[in-house]
């Protein structure tokens, strides 16, 4: 994305609030006005000035410098608060959207993505924006507007000096753009090794535990000192480089400002300025070269905004999950499903799921077993539409799940992953995520029947005992217990469970089996499983292998075939005895 | 914040030399006016255009001079200010691996994170502008009024008064905001927060539909950071125009009153004029100074979160008396004697009043349910945290007297929780022991059965892992923690409920090539399952924080209750 295309679109975020920009801009005028009449205003007050006598006039002189200052004054805090409104609520809008949008990537974006990266750009690069655009409004506009207002005053008073001024000043912004040409790839290295070191930061802060039972704190230390080394030599060379916009500029406008007083003294000389022009001439060459400084440290710091805005873009504009325009009326499915020659693999020179076919009756049991690492979550995340197939259809009661809306699929399906997640809020709040409006009953007795609530009532705050991201204050079974309460609390159709139960002892295991076999009741059900004395019953068993559904039947039917699926079972059913 | 100021002493030089040529610079700005004034009152008044020409010279020098000083300035505050968040990143990253487990529960992996990347980002920031900038304005200010003074007395009164006023405006602006800022870094916290957690329960959301919902959640959240901000700009927008308003006054009456003087004949126009520059020139480094201290207190509140964290002592004691070398007679390598411990001081006890003996090369199963203290157990062991009652006692000493790498580096553990790092497999391998050969690396994923899986990546040991293990299974994950824990050469391992995403063969094999090591190797197996440790020398028995009962599979088939129902459950099914 090139910096065009960037402004381009940060314009499109400003756009609603020009109608306000366009009053500041007035109001800018009206502000840099008074203040560049101020010293023109002194400079009359100066020539009041005499030798031997004091003229009266001055005070009136005085007291319009005390107005214009106050009326200026006032401008400016109104101009700071436009800015301010606009900033803040265009990184809101931005912030809003990029939210929006995570939530509308496909899941296989944030698996193939670090988290902290994606952070790092919602929250970091928005902020490095905000200040920038905050600098750019305030100071570019009032800046550039200040040059043109010095120019037309100093040539209201004198034009041979005004010219030289003029012709002297672009050498400062000449200046200033090679430097922040320099300075932008550095800035570009700066933020993506301050990627890295955030994600190495955020890993190794996020599993302190195993950090220190493998006593690994002095290595990682001198792992992120490396990574540290090469971020602080990068960020001084930014820091270095940029810094020296300001001093050069400077360095300018000071041999400006002393041709400014040569030419001036000779015109005064020759008496064709005022001693109270001259010294409002100075002043005027100073203040005309600040506005110059700041355009130049502005220019740096939007340099470094819009390499930011480029990030949060990059992100804004990575591609959606597709989304069918789904069925109008979708209300209660039987959950009959099918899989016809469905092809599926992560990445495409590793094949994965081969030709799978696959038909469900509506209240069946699927089992799906095999030895870990053979994909038997794949098959989970084509079903609830995570991934779509490459080849072949998905059907649930004979309509095709890609033409329905993701939310719509979804709503059919319970789910309960191996890896339990609990979102910051109460218990309450974690068990109803799938019904909002569930009763404070509905609830306890969902917890019930999925033997949490014996826990739950102990927590400090009961139900409504605050949980945090990492859910410290519960054990991971009791984690796992609490999303089968999610789900008990909604029964869709079809269930979904994900090696649900592989934390969870094994006497707490039984009793939430039962609950289980009376919700999968007439419901269709699919359970990655690694005990096969809890799938027996089950209508269909698929057996996987390196990705492969390499039988499928019921347990009977396979153990007759004596294949890979009766080896399991004697296997298993020999440790057993 | 103050106290952070000591990790800059390492570059006291630049600290020293940077403001020192700022300074310098500020030096030849000053004589401007002065200059200036020359001009005016020798140069225009007298008719001396050689004499307007050699000022002019002198002014080019003074800016060039000026330039110099400047650049070296800028060099060494971005030195000091990179030296800097260098050296506390690095001392905040090792503060951490100090703190105790439980301190790092309470302030939160995702605001350590914030801390360590953005708080340190605004610090740097901080510290390069103090030095460049800061520092100067108010010798630029002070300097203008000695100036002032040497020129006249009288009016440089004006400068005495005008000053205070000023500085009290930005005090009392600061006073305000400064509370403010440190709540919008607070909001923006939970909108991090908020964020990473959706991320990372991106499944379950979608799953649950909850899209919808948790974007107006942010939308609720982002408009309080929004309404927050927009109230600091309120107060801090004040600053520019009032000290505007106050110069503008001072410069009034500093006309008033040279033009008295000027009338009686104590001071010249020039000199006026030259006054009237300094007074201009407080306020054009007002204005700057103002801007910075905007800017300086988002660093200040960024830096006390920074100190914050590392105002945590390190709860944890360590003893380090490794003097002499225990002699372990009794036999046991782990003994818990009349051990509670609870997790917050109000919270009912993990455990409760636990005894038992471990003798060295047994193979010890603890079991219960969930949430009965297994974990707990184990992090005891481990010292992720302190008893509060009784003592444990390991390879012949109490835990506690160990250092926290001794203890630690005598256990192998496989956490619950399968947690593997980015990075090749290799690298991960080598957490265990960095010395291991490849041999034995391989062995040791053979005896982890993954061996296979890894001959089958085209990269072998090589095999790059992204972050979190997104591009493993939970099973694959869990055999990789166990590799890793297998090749650490330590008195004890501690398998955490570690095999639960395997499958029975695959457990089963495992639990093969763990025998081999009985005897040389204390093995502790955490689980839920009876059949993976129902061959052990003994088996602990856990209930709600109570240790009911220990012994063998067999005798505890006969005396204990609860074990039994385990058992029949696991059978029955």
């Amino acid at each position: 994305m090139d910096n065009k295309t960037i402004i381009k679109k940060v314009w499109n975020y400003i756009k609603p609030y020009r109608i306000l920009i366009a009053f500041a801009f007035l109001l800018t005028f009206f502000s840099v006005g008074l203040t560049l009449y101020i010293p023109i205003l002194v400079g009359d007050a100066i020539d009041c000035i005499v030798v031997n006598m004091f003229n009266r006039k001055i005070f009136s002189i005085l007291l319009r410098v005390i107005i214009c200052a106050m009326a200026a004054a006032g401008s400016q805090w109104g101009l700071a608060f436009i800015y301010n409104k606009i900033t803040y609520q265009v990184v809101r809008d931005m912030r809003n959207e990029a939210f929006q949008k995570i939530q509308k990537l496909p899941v296989a974006y944030m698996d193939q993505h670090m988290y902290g990266d994606t952070v790092s750009r919602m929250i970091t690069d928005v902020d490095q924006f905000s200040d920038g655009l905050l600098m750019g409004f305030s100071q570019l506009f009032t800046g550039i507007l200040t040059i043109l207002a010095t120019i037309f005053f100093m040539f209201s008073m004198h034009i041979g000096i005004t010219v030289l001024v003029i012709l002297l000043t672009p050498l400062s912004l000449f200046v200033a753009q090679l430097i922040a040409k320099k300075t932008y790839s550095r800035f570009l290295d700066q933020s993506r090794i301050r990627g890295i070191q955030t994600g190495k930061v955020e890993e190794m802060i996020g599993n302190q535990m195993v950090v220190r039972a493998f006593s690994r704190e002095e290595k990682n230390l001198e792992e992120f000192d490396t990574i540290n080394e090469a971020l602080s030599q990068c960020s001084l060379k930014a820091f270095f480089y940029s810094s020296l916009t300001n001093p050069s500029t400077r360095l300018i406008n000071n041999i400006v400002y002393a041709c400014v007083g040569l030419c001036g003294a000779y015109v005064s000389i020759k008496g064709m300025l005022t001693l109270g022009q001259l010294a409002c001439y100075l002043s005027y060459a100073n203040q005309y070269t600040k506005p110059f400084n700041e355009i130049s440290g502005v220019v740096t710091e939007l340099q470094n905004a819009i390499a930011c805005a480029g990030r949060i873009f990059a992100l804004m504009e990575e591609k959606e999950e597709e989304e069918a325009d789904g069925y109008s009326e979708l209300v209660a499915l039987q959950g009959k499903v099918d899989l016809e020659h469905v092809f599926f693999s992560y990445e495409p020179e590793q094949k994965l799921i081969e030709d799978l076919s696959l038909h469900v009756q509506k209240g069946q049991k699927i089992a799906i077993v095999g030895p870990t690492g053979c994909g038997k979550t794949t098959l989970i995340n084509l079903l609830m539409r995570f991934y779509d197939p490459v080849k072949g259809s998905i059907r649930l009661d004979d309509l095709s799940i890609q033409q329905m809306k993701r939310q719509q699929l979804r709503n059919q399906i319970g789910m309960v992953l191996q890896e339990t997640w609990i979102k910051t809020g109460t218990v309450l709040e974690n068990i109803t995520m799938g019904r909002p409006d569930a009763t404070r009953e509905e609830v306890i007795s969902a917890a019930k029947a999925s033997y949490s609530h014996s826990f739950i009532k102990r927590l400090p705050q009961g139900y409504d005992t605050l949980l945090t991201e990492n859910g410290e204050a519960l054990s991971q079974g009791q984690r796992q217990l609490l999303c089968i309460a999610r789900v008990m609390l909604c029964l869709p159709p079809i269930l979904i469970l994900d090696e649900a139960t592989s934390s969870i002892d094994t006497r707490t295991e039984k009793k939430i089996q039962q609950a289980f076999q009376k919700m999968m009741e007439g419901r269709t059900s699919f359970i990655v499983a690694h005990r096969l004395s809890t799938i027996q019953d089950a209508d269909v068993i698929l057996v996987m292998k390196d990705g492969n559904v390499i039988e499928q039947g019921n347990h009977d039917a396979l153990l007759k075939k004596n294949g890979f699926y009766a080896t399991l079972y004697h296997h298993a059913t020999h440790i057993e005895a | 914040m103050r106290k952070l100021l000591k990790f800059l002493k390492p570059y006291t030089k630049e600290s020293i030399l940077g403001p020192l040529f700022k300074w310098i610079e500020v030096l030849f700005e000053l004589c401007v006016p002065l200059v200036m004034a020359n001009m005016i009152d020798q140069g225009i008044a007298r008719r001396n255009m050689s004499y307007v020409g050699k000022m002019f010279l002198l002014l080019v020098l003074l800016a060039v001079f000026g330039f110099l000083a400047s650049i070296t300035a800028q060099y060494f505050a971005a030195k000091a200010a990179t030296g800097f968040t260098r050296d506390l990143k690095h001392h905040f990253y090792a503060h951490i691996q100090n703190l105790s487990i439980s301190q790092l529960d309470e302030i939160g992996s995702a605001s350590l994170v914030n801390r360590m990347t953005n708080d340190m980002n605004q610090l740097q920031s901080g510290v390069n502008m103090t030095l460049r900038l800061v520092l100067r304005s108010p010798f630029v200010v002070l300097g203008a009024m000695c100036m002032a003074f040497s020129i006249s007395v009288k009016i440089a009164g004006i400068f005495l008064i005008t000053i205070p006023i000023l500085s009290l405006i930005v005090y009392v602006i600061m006073k305000m905001t400064i509370p403010m800022y440190r709540k919008v870094q607070e909001k923006l916290d939970i909108l991090l927060l908020h964020t990473r957690e959706n991320l990372i329960g991106m499944r379950v959301l979608r799953a649950f539909c909850k899209e919808e919902e948790e974007i107006q959640h942010f939308l609720d959240k982002n408009q309080s950071l929004t309404n927050w901000q927009k109230k600091v700009g309120r107060i801090s927008g004040m600053l520019n125009p009032l000290t505007f308003m106050v110069v503008n006054l001072a410069i009034a009456i500093l006309i008033w009153q040279g033009a008295v003087e000027v009338s009686i004949g104590n001071l010249t126009q020039g000199e006026v004029i030259a006054l009237y520059n300094y007074m201009s020139q407080i306020l054009v480094e007002l204005i700057k100074f103002a801007n910075l201290l905007v800017l300086l207190t988002k660093c200040t509140a960024s830096g006390d979160r920074v100190q914050a964290v590392l105002d945590y002592a390190p709860a944890m004691k360590e003893e380090i008396k490794e003097t002499s070398i225990a002699k372990n007679e009794s036999g046991n390598m782990v003994e818990f004697r009349q051990v509670t411990f609870q997790y917050h001081e109000n919270a009912a006890p993990a455990l409760q009043n636990i005894s038992f003996q471990i003798k060295t090369g047994e193979m010890v199963g603890i079991i219960g349910a969930t949430g009965s203290g297994k974990s707990s157990l184990v992090h005891l062991l481990l010292r992720f945290y302190d008893v509060k009652k009784g003592e444990i006692w390991m390879d012949g000493k109490n835990i506690a007297a160990y250092s926290l790498r001794t203890l630690r580096d005598k256990i192998a553990l496989c956490p619950q929780k399968a947690v593997v790092f980015q990075g090749s497999l290799r690298e991960n391998l080598l957490w265990g022991n960095p010395e291991a050969t490849e041999d034995e690396m391989w062995r040791a994923l053979e005896d982890a059965q993954i061996k296979e899986l890894v001959e089958g990546k085209p990269d072998g040991l090589d095999f790059y892992i992204e972050q979190g293990g997104k591009n493993l299974s939970g099973g694959q994950k869990q055999r990789i923690t166990i590799a890793r824990a297998l090749l650490q050469k330590a008195k004890i391992l501690i398998l955490d409920d570690s095999a639960s995403a395997l499958d029975y063969v695959t457990e089963a094999k495992l639990r093969k090539a763990l025998e081999k090591r009985k005897g040389t190797q204390t093995i502790i197996m955490v689980s839920q399952r009876t059949l993976s440790i129902q061959h052990a020398d003994q088996i602990l028995v856990l209930d709600d924080g109570n240790l009911v009962a220990h012994g063998t599979h067999d005798a505890l088939l006969e005396s204990c209750e609860v074990y039994q129902e385990i058992v029949q459950v696991q059978k029955g099914a």
